[in-house]
């Protein structure tokens, strides 16, 4: 048994995902490839996104990768600082907006 | 003020320990391999020359900065400077007409006494020169601050650094103060034409990443550099060359010192691009050293990596012929050439 579940070498080895089904690794790697090509979006609003929504999702492995990633792209502190103060003002944002529901689910039952 | 490795007697301040820390074998008892290997898998090995267009000089080690990543280690308490006669033999064999483009480096080469004398007799002889200036020298004192008049007087090129847009991130890799100073600098370039559209004053800025990471896409930096400099500071440049910085001397230092050395040369080797190797600098340019001492880049100078042994390896001896023959003398440290989209003075080369 691993003494964490995370381990840091593991992000070199996502490739290896394609070892238990080769055919689903190569349409979600090439899609993967594509998504993050310069577009409509530059590359480097992508791999904002992209740490944001690693904040969001809480992955350490893409949280490194885009941390770097960002850097690489040309992204600078404060740049990369806003972007998780989107994903953490989303999910705080989230969770506060079903107030509403609380608020009329306790008018219902209140009198 | 900081001081270069050598000053401070740091071990990493000796090449051949330097060349030690690249070759050694690594934790999982596993050295990297060998960067000839590589070349030869793409059959490149040896390396040969294709020309040699480009006498990148290095006028001395005498600096006004001491960059966290300097590849010369250079800094005020460097003495090395070349001399008046040295530069007679330079002149001498930039006489071959196989060499266009002379390209001046240091140190801040402005700073070497015979600087000015150098360029005008270099102009005489028709070739195309290049300054790295590193923009704070012209305001470091008052006898520099006519330099982008002289420089435009002598139509040359200036290449300058500027590793961010903003101040943080440039002053934490060239020092406290550095970025307000290039600013003024740049601007007083864009006053003399230099940058500005039409004027036929080349002025190109070199990014490189602050940190141990590698360069971004060099088309998309430079339109961002282009935006943020002209909307924030009214800059104009022409191109935005991209770096990747090289692991030796005071880079070297802090990839050790940050515990990044490993996971650096991981990256360099794991994007190790055949299309770069194939245009690598020292290809078609030759290195010389304040001494006189030739190399194939200025990385091996730093290195004492002279060039090949028997196509003469002092300018006393120079003969284009048989250098444009000799095998190019590689290491570890070519990793950082190979990277990406490349690497050189001139930017990305695949
Ligand atoms: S300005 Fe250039 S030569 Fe001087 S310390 Fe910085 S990197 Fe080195
Ligand atoms: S470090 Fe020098 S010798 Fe090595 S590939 Fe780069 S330019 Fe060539």
């Amino acid at each position: 048994m691993e003494k964490t579940y995370y381990n840091p070498e593991d992000l070199k080895k996502f490739g290896n995902i394609s070892e238990f089904q080769p055919e689903l690794a190569k349409k979600f790697f090439d899609w993967y490839g594509a998504v993050f090509e310069e577009g409509a979006l530059t590359k480097r609003e992508k791999s904002l996104i992209a740490l944001a929504v690693a904040h969001a999702i809480q992955c350490p492995y893409c949280i490194d990768a885009y941390t770097s990633d960002s850097l690489e792209k040309g992204a600078d502190e404060e740049q990369m600082m806003e972007a998780i103060h989107v994903a953490g003002a989303i999910r705080g944002g989230a969770s506060l907006v079903h107030g509403v529901q609380m608020m009329n689910k306790a008018k219902d039952l209140m009198m | 003020m900081t001081k270069s490795l050598k000053a401070k007697g740091h071990d990493l301040a000796d090449s051949f320990i330097q060349l030690e820390v690249l070759n050694k074998k690594q934790v999982k008892d596993e050295a990297f391999e060998k960067f000839e290997n590589k070349l030869d898998g793409i059959n490149l090995f040896p390396l040969k020359p294709t020309g040699i267009e480009i006498f990148q000089i290095n006028v001395g080690k005498m600096c006004n900065q001491v960059c966290k990543h300097c590849h010369v280690d250079a800094g005020p308490d460097r003495k090395e400077i070349m001399t008046r006669e040295t530069m007679q033999l330079c002149l001498d064999a930039m006489d071959h007409p196989v060499i266009t483009t002379v390209d001046l480096t240091g140190g801040a080469p402005e700073m070497n006494p015979d600087f000015r004398w150098f360029v005008e007799e270099i102009k005489k002889r028709g070739k195309h020169i290049i300054v790295r200036c590193n923009l704070t020298i012209i305001l470091a004192n008052k006898k520099y601050h006519d330099l982008p008049e002289f420089f435009k007087k002598h139509q040359i090129e200036v290449v300058s650094s500027l590793p961010y847009y903003s101040a943080s991130r440039t002053d934490n890799q060239r020092g406290d103060g550095v970025f307000e100073k290039s600013i003024k600098a740049l601007q007083m370039l864009n006053d003399v034409g230099y940058g500005r559209e039409g004027s036929g004053l080349t002025l190109n800025l070199v990014y490189n990443p602050s940190g141990a990471f590698l360069p971004g896409d060099q088309q998309s930096l430079e339109a961002d550099f282009k935006r943020q400099l002209k909307r924030k500071y009214g800059i104009e440049f022409n191109m935005l060359f991209a770096i990747t910085n090289m692991p030796i001397s005071r880079f070297l230092e802090y990839l050790i010192e940050s515990g990044n050395y490993e996971s650096y040369m991981e990256k360099l080797i794991e994007a190790f691009n055949p299309g770069a190797a194939e245009g690598v600098m020292c290809r078609n340019t030759l290195s010389i050293g304040w001494d006189g001492y030739i190399y194939d880049c200025d990385f091996n100078q730093m290195l004492e990596l002279k060039v090949q042994k028997n196509c003469g390896q002092h300018l006393k001896d120079f003969d284009a012929e048989k250098l444009l023959d000799r095998n190019i003398i590689l290491n570890q440290h070519c990793y950082g050439c190979t990277a990406g989209s490349g690497s050189s003075c001139g930017g990305t080369t695949a």
